[in-house]
């Protein structure tokens, strides 16, 4: 690898950590400006017009506070809890293609930061690493609220990752590929062969399944019993504070844009959008994949506004129905959608090629 | 057939890391060095709402949660070992349908096994 490339990877890595951060930080202000809005209230106004400034003035306020390390917490790993759980939701966003590549100069730039082969199960392992860090924080803060919502937090988060890797398999039989690169441009415009080219209409049965797993993975509403105030004050982060929480929380809105991102690449067309082709034509080689961009980042923002959207509708469900949704409603579910798929694919397959023969 | 990823392919992960690791730990330091450090003996009990600590955290909990760890192992290895299978599902026809149709069967018996064991069932 050459040194031109190294920079431009780095530089490309420093935008998306820069444009992750910023949209998490916003995502803060955004959540508590919907959820006035649902309860007919105004949400934060003070700071900056219409409370613009309110995500700065939160991150200062994390970094000017006194950090506490309870005397029984195992030290070590009071600091490498949330340490692990904003590094492993960071590197998430790896293998996301942001864009077609685009074209500066002589120079074509890709806008994805590596395409791997096996990018889905890259993106598959970071997730189930994200259990690391708050299970070690939990743990270690040597508090019984805190041990009790990290090891909620590890068991529901185990549970839905088999109902999600299984959606996943049956989406897998018919991309036929692992990189992310590949399933956009496979999705490439919106409608092919007399069907939507999304994989959102070709399996949403998987998609359901897929969106009520990453709910639970990002422990959001209605999934978010291991931070649950009203049985363990606050779960396993009762004991931190100053930055050591700000990662915590900022962690979770990353793990949000994450897995937006992830929806919104795997099943609805990532940066792909109706008539693409021919905006791609007029704006040409720079401007046009910056709209797909463009296209793709308001996806991500529906997404995250579905996100608080479901948080202010449905209340927080209990430990027993939690894990009778996982295992005895989602597994079976997946595991129904995988024989569907395959049936179906084959019987296609098979149909077309008997066609042929006669 | 795709493209195989070499080795090169996944040095920019390294680099994300790098970033993020630098990140995290410059935070880290930064919050470390500039917080105010007035620490009392009060403030370093773990917080019980108020009450007197009792014992401390490290005692047994519920079995059930290890259990559901154990169930996810054995499914998680069923699912990773699916994944092959799915990508190249279309080239093995009926017969590789049918074959993965019987290790699925045997994984549902399983799975019904465990739902019969009322080893799922919270109470």
């Amino acid at each position: 690898m050459e040194l031109s490339l190294v920079i431009e990877k780095f530089i490309l890595i420093t935008g998306i950590f820069a444009v992750s951060l910023v949209v998490a930080m916003y995502s803060t202000l955004a959540e508590r400006k919907v959820a006035g809005y649902l309860q007919d209230r105004v949400g934060p106004n003070r700071a900056g017009w219409g409370g613009i400034f309110q995500p700065l003035a939160d991150g200062i306020k994390m970094f000017l506070k006194e950090e506490i390390i309870p005397a029984q917490a195992s030290k070590f790993l009071f600091i490498a809890g949330p340490s692990l759980a904003i590094l492993t939701a960071c590197i998430g966003s790896a293998v996301i293609p942001w864009g077609s590549n685009i074209r500066i100069g002589d120079r074509v730039v890709d806008l994805q930061v590596t395409d791997i082969n096996v990018g889905i199960l890259y993106i598959f392992g970071v997730v189930s690493l994200g259990v690391y860090g708050i299970m070690i924080g939990g743990w270690a803060s040597n508090n019984k609220f805190s041990l009790m919502g990290a090891i909620r937090a590890a068991s529901q988060n185990i549970s839905y990752e088999i109902a999600m890797g299984l959606s996943i398999i049956a989406f897998l039989m018919v991309t036929g590929s692992l990189s992310l690169r590949t399933i956009t441009e496979q999705q490439h415009g919106f409608w092919a062969n007399g069907w939507f080219t999304w994989y959102a209409f070709q399996q949403p049965l998987g998609f359901l399944i897929f969106l009520v797993c990453a709910f639970a993975e990002t422990n959001r509403t209605p999934f978010d019993l291991p931070e649950c105030e009203t049985e363990l004050v606050g779960g396993y982060h009762t004991e931190y504070s100053s930055m050591k929480l700000g990662f915590y929380l900022f962690a979770e809105y990353i793990n949000m844009f994450v897995s937006s991102a992830v929806m919104a690449t795997l099943y609805f067309g990532g940066y792909n959008y109706p008539g693409m082709d021919w905006v791609n034509a007029t704006l040409g080689p720079l401007w046009g994949p910056l709209i797909g961009v463009a296209v793709l980042l308001l996806k991500i923002f529906f997404f995250i506004f579905f996100f608080m959207w479901v948080r202010w509708t449905i209340p927080r469900f209990r430990y027993d129905q939690l894990m009778n949704l996982g295992w005895k409603v989602l597994i079976p579910l997946a595991i129904a959608n995988i024989v569907l798929t395959g049936v179906w694919i084959t019987a296609k397959h098979t149909l077309e090629n008997s066609v042929s023969i006669f | 057939m795709e493209a195989q990823s070499s080795a090169v392919n996944y040095l920019p992960i390294i680099f994300q890391m790098l970033v993020a690791i630098g990140f995290v730990v410059g935070t880290m330091f930064v919050t470390h060095l500039i917080g105010p450090k007035r620490k009392t003996k009060d403030k370093l009990t773990p917080f019980e709402s108020g009450i007197e600590v009792v014992g401390n955290a490290r005692q047994p909990f519920s079995i059930k949660y290890f259990l559901v760890a154990i169930l996810f192992v054995l499914f998680d290895v069923e699912v990773i070992f699916m994944y092959p299978w799915a990508v190249n599902f279309r080239e093995f026809g009926w017969q590789g349908l049918i074959e993965m149709f019987i290790f699925m069967g045997t994984l549902l018996l399983g799975f019904i096994y465990i739902i019969k064991k009322r080893a799922l069932d919270w109470d």
